[in-house]
């Protein structure tokens, strides 16, 4: 691991993006019954040949359940006055209902280790604006203007675990297997050009919403500069942190349907469009046009971690699949996986000794979503037409 | 005037005597009365010789070249020949001086400084030739967001409540842009309008009015309403695919349109709606428009005489403050704005506005893309940036610095034949683009110059789709203000600053 950088880039490197190749896993157990991290941890270290040790982490939903009316505030320190500091102005502006260290393992040899906090927040209330968006705006706060502080996750009942060191390494240094979750996301990483930094390993997080990724977006300056009109201050130099003000903007501030929203990301050809009837049409060239500036270009493959209104895990690749995504779903069909390779799944059967199988596993189609949620199950496969089990209605027609 | 104050030329036309045949066909041919025969052998007069190349290309025997007027004038750095020629002709005829296409002067060009990305290893390019990349754009307006209703019971029950609104659905990213008939000739506009039926891009018609032979391209044509109203009647509203309202144009910021009477004959007089040999001369403002609610009424008031079918948009030329004008043009309710930079063309525009007022196309967009996003307006309208777009790579370049639309007029008589001598204010053009006089109109040959056209944008089309194809993006959507995979590379870092692009090695 390395223990240096953890809340911003070196200097040298803050005006470049992160370029990287990963690995990305994650499941859901639809029951809403809860695993600890063993099973993600193994699903993630063996795709060892897509990480060089610069950069891994996870996303738990579900860890929280005293505190879960509450914005667990995950935060990355590199000193104590920077976290009295954070932690003053918390206390300004809203009630810290409980503050206190997250478990880690630290090396004996390490002794500038990060401060590694969690708090559990709820703003003051104020009038015409909403907790959320309050929350929001103070991540946005916090991670641009209070020096040697960063918010790794802010959402409810759930919390991102990250850092710069192979997976296996942070899966200890965290002590991910006792944590126990409905819902996991996972990413280990090879970053290009940079040694990395803390915050900027993945997932990525807003609120409930957690990305992982893999790829290189190449539209970033089209996304990044109409994210810019809403707001969002694109402060990381990575992707994965536009796709992720993306989802939110599009799921939460447009309350766009995930499945419409995954159109808005990868959407079909126009010689797709134009074979398609009369209504669809006018839906998909509505949406192409509107959020023109939102679509993703360039190889990608992400999962999405949701909790809000239910919580749901998301898969979608690039409309050209330049980057690996494999689903599988388990024998019981209680729990949907995704993984960059069907290696991740292969290793849950044998380490179970064959007890542990799959009902299905396949592949998904070039810029379709896979979605499964909470109590309902596989909404989408990763393959239909993009209204495929919605019963659409466009209102003029 | 005497001859002391004769302008010296800057061609010098050489025939070769040998070769000549004296078959008189340079003489029919020169529109500008350069040569003539003598009953011998031509001769020449380079003080009219505007080198436009007619006779160089007629002649049979390859016996004519135009070459540079080698009589030296006394050097001076300051007082050029340019200046000189300028003083000598305003103190023979004093006037204000003519002039045609677009802003001459050595002025650097920015897109030349701009230099593209591409992927290597991290990111795969994109196969143009095996792998689908589109430019298809809508032009119009677009809603900030789409609004979707879930059904409380049953969540697979959806709908869009968002209407959405007049848009017109284009292959390519490209306009050509406004010439009138008048300042071009009946042939030119034909092969245009053909063209870009064709192509499915859109063509502006000039303030000149719709002849009723154009009205089946209507749906590929935007219609302008200038300071003149010239030709404006209710097939000119309804025939249209859109409709723009002229504020002003890159070449004349300021000024309306001139006609010079000597091109208003039967045919521009009827579509006009003006007396034969008047000149054409618009307003200079709107007279109905002196502030920015009068132009919130005229676009409301057109929207309603088209029954909000078609998108309404304004044009205006880029100046020092097109940023605030372009918010305020969008919050007045326009579907699509466009920004004429100051190299942009004209039929015939006073020199002294088309050589110094304006700023480049290259920074306004930049200024006006990234006003318009702080205003958080920017997605909801198309904008379309014109003012010398030369070839595709200020085409790439301009979109990926913030415009949905390029739009150009040169490229596209360029390649019809024009040879770029800047007489089109004369209406002698020998190439039957810029004139209306009809035995030089009948040399345009329709379906040639139809065309060539339609050959120049599919491969303007193409090496956009190379160009995105090597930035691994496969929808031009993705290009559009991507101000992160151009570089700068002039001397200026305040031109970079401006335009929101890095040095390159940055």
């Amino acid at each position: 691991m390395k223990w240096k950088n953890y809340t911003c880039l070196p200097k040298q490197f803050r005006n470049e993006r992160i370029f990287d190749g990963c690995g990305i896993s994650g499941y859901i157990n639809i029951d809403g019954t809860k695993d600890n991290g063993k099973k993600i941890i193994d699903m993630l270290c063996i795709l060892n040949e897509r990480e060089n040790g610069l950069g891994a982490g996870f996303a738990a939903y579900g860890i929280y359940p005293k505190y879960k009316d509450y914005y667990a505030l995950h935060f990355l320190f590199d000193n104590e006055q920077s976290k009295e500091r954070v932690l003053n102005y918390l206390e300004d502006i809203g009630y810290l209902i409980q503050s206190e260290p997250i478990p880690t393992k630290t090396p004996m040899d390490v002794s500038n280790s990060p401060i590694i906090w969690r708090a559990f927040y709820e703003p003051r209330q104020k009038k015409g604006i909403s907790s959320d968006e309050q929350v929001v705006q103070l991540v946005m706060e916090i991670n641009e203007k209070f020096e040697g502080a960063f918010i790794m996750s802010s959402g409810k009942n759930m919390g991102v675990f990250k850092g710069n060191g192979w997976s296996h390494e942070i899966a200890e240094y965290y002590k991910i297997i006792d944590y126990k979750a409905y819902m996991w996301l996972a990413h280990s990483r090879f970053p290009t050009n940079t040694p990395g930094w803390w915050g900027g390993a993945h997932p990525f997080n807003l609120l409930n919403t957690s990305v992982v990724h893999n790829g290189e977006i190449t539209s970033y300056g089209t996304n990044m500069r109409y994210l810019e009109s809403f707001g969002y201050k694109c402060t990381l130099f990575t992707d994965t942190e536009v796709i992720a003000y993306l989802i939110d903007l599009l799921c939460r501030k447009h309350g766009i349907p995930i499945p419409i929203a995954s159109i808005a990301l990868a959407p079909p050809l126009f010689d797709e469009i134009e074979q398609m009837d009369k209504k669809y049409q006018i839906a998909l060239k509505s949406i192409r046009a509107t959020y023109r500036s939102a679509m993703l270009n360039g190889p990608f493959s992400i999962v999405v971690g949701f909790a809000n209104p239910v919580p749901t895990l998301f898969g979608l690749t690039d409309r050209k699949k330049l980057r690996p995504l494999v689903a599988g779903i388990s024998e019981d069909e209680n729990t949907l996986f995704l993984s960059s390779e069907e290696a991740s799944f292969k290793r849950l059967i044998i380490d179970s000794n064959g007890l542990y199988t799959f009902k299905k596993i396949w592949h998904l189609k070039s810029g379709t979503a896979i979605i499964a949620r909470l109590d309902e199950g596989l909404i989408r496969e990763g393959f239909e037409e993009p209204f495929k089990n919605i019963k659409l209605t466009v209102t003029g027609i | 005037m005497s001859l002391s104050h004769n302008i010296p030329s800057y061609f010098h036309i050489k025939v070769d005597r040998e070769s000549c045949k004296k078959c008189k066909r340079c003489t029919t041919h020169c529109s500008y009365g350069a040569l003539s025969f003598n009953g011998e052998r031509i001769v020449a007069d380079d003080s009219k010789c505007v080198a436009c190349q007619r006779c160089v290309v007629m002649c049979p025997g390859s016996a004519i070249r135009i070459v540079k007027n080698e009589s030296f004038l006394p050097p001076h750095g300051n007082y050029t020949r340019r200046i000189r020629n300028i003083l000598w002709a305003q103190s023979g005829n004093g006037g204000v001086l003519l002039s045609a296409t677009g802003n001459d002067r050595p002025i650097r060009t920015i897109f030349d400084d701009l230099l593209l990305d591409a992927c290597q290893v991290t990111n795969p390019s994109i196969d143009p030739l095996r792998e689908t990349i589109e430019t298809k754009i809508f032009f119009g307006r677009k809603p900030k967001k789409l609004e979707f209703l879930t059904d409380k019971k049953d969540s697979t029950k959806i709908t869009l409540k968002t209407e959405f609104m007049p848009n017109f659905e284009i292959d390519m990213p490209i306009m050509i842009g406004h010439m009138s008939l008048g300042s071009i000739s009946y042939n030119t506009c034909m092969a245009i309008y053909q063209a870009s039926k064709e192509l499915n891009i859109l063509a502006g018609s000039g303030e000149g009015g719709l002849h009723p032979d154009f009205y089946e391209y209507g749906s590929n044509i935007i219609t302008e309403i200038a300071s003149g109203r010239f030709g404006v009647d209710i097939n000119y509203l309804h025939k249209a695919a859109g409709i723009e309202i002229k504020i002003g144009q890159g070449a004349k910021p300021g000024h309306g349109g001139h006609l010079p009477g000597e091109k208003v004959n039967s045919l521009i007089s009827q579509t006009r709606m003006i007396p034969k040999g008047s000149d054409a001369l618009s307003p200079y403002p709107h007279h109905d428009v002196y502030s920015i609610e009068d132009l919130a009424q005229l676009i409301a008031a057109l929207k309603e005489a088209t029954r909000y079918k078609v998108p309404i948009g304004v044009k205006i030329a880029a100046v020092h403050n097109s940023a605030p004008i372009a918010v305020g043009i969008v919050r007045g309710g326009a579907d699509f704005l466009t920004i004429d930079g100051f190299r942009g063309g004209t039929g015939a525009a006073p020199r002294i506005i088309r050589d110094h007022a304006g700023i480049p196309i290259e920074l306004a967009i930049a200024a006006v893309d990234e006003r318009l996003r702080q205003e958080n307006l920017r997605d909801e309208i198309t904008l379309v940036a014109g003012g010398s777009i030369r070839y595709s790579a200020d085409l790439i370049k301009i979109i990926a610095l913030g415009a949905d639309v390029a739009m150009c007029c040169m490229p596209v008589l360029i390649a019809m034949g024009c040879r770029v001598c800047q007489q089109c204010f004369r209406g002698l053009c020998s190439w039957g683009i810029a004139t209306q006089q009809e035995y030089l109109v009948k040399r345009l040959d329709i379906d040639v110059a139809r065309n060539r056209i339609i050959n120049l944008f599919h491969s303007w089309n193409e090496e956009l789709k190379e160009v995105l194809g090597a930035m691994g993006i496969d929808s031009v959507e993705s290009l559009r203000s991507n101000r992160d995979r151009l570089r700068y590379i002039g001397p200026n870092p305040k031109i970079a600053e401006i335009l929101g692009v890095k040095h390159a090695g940055e």
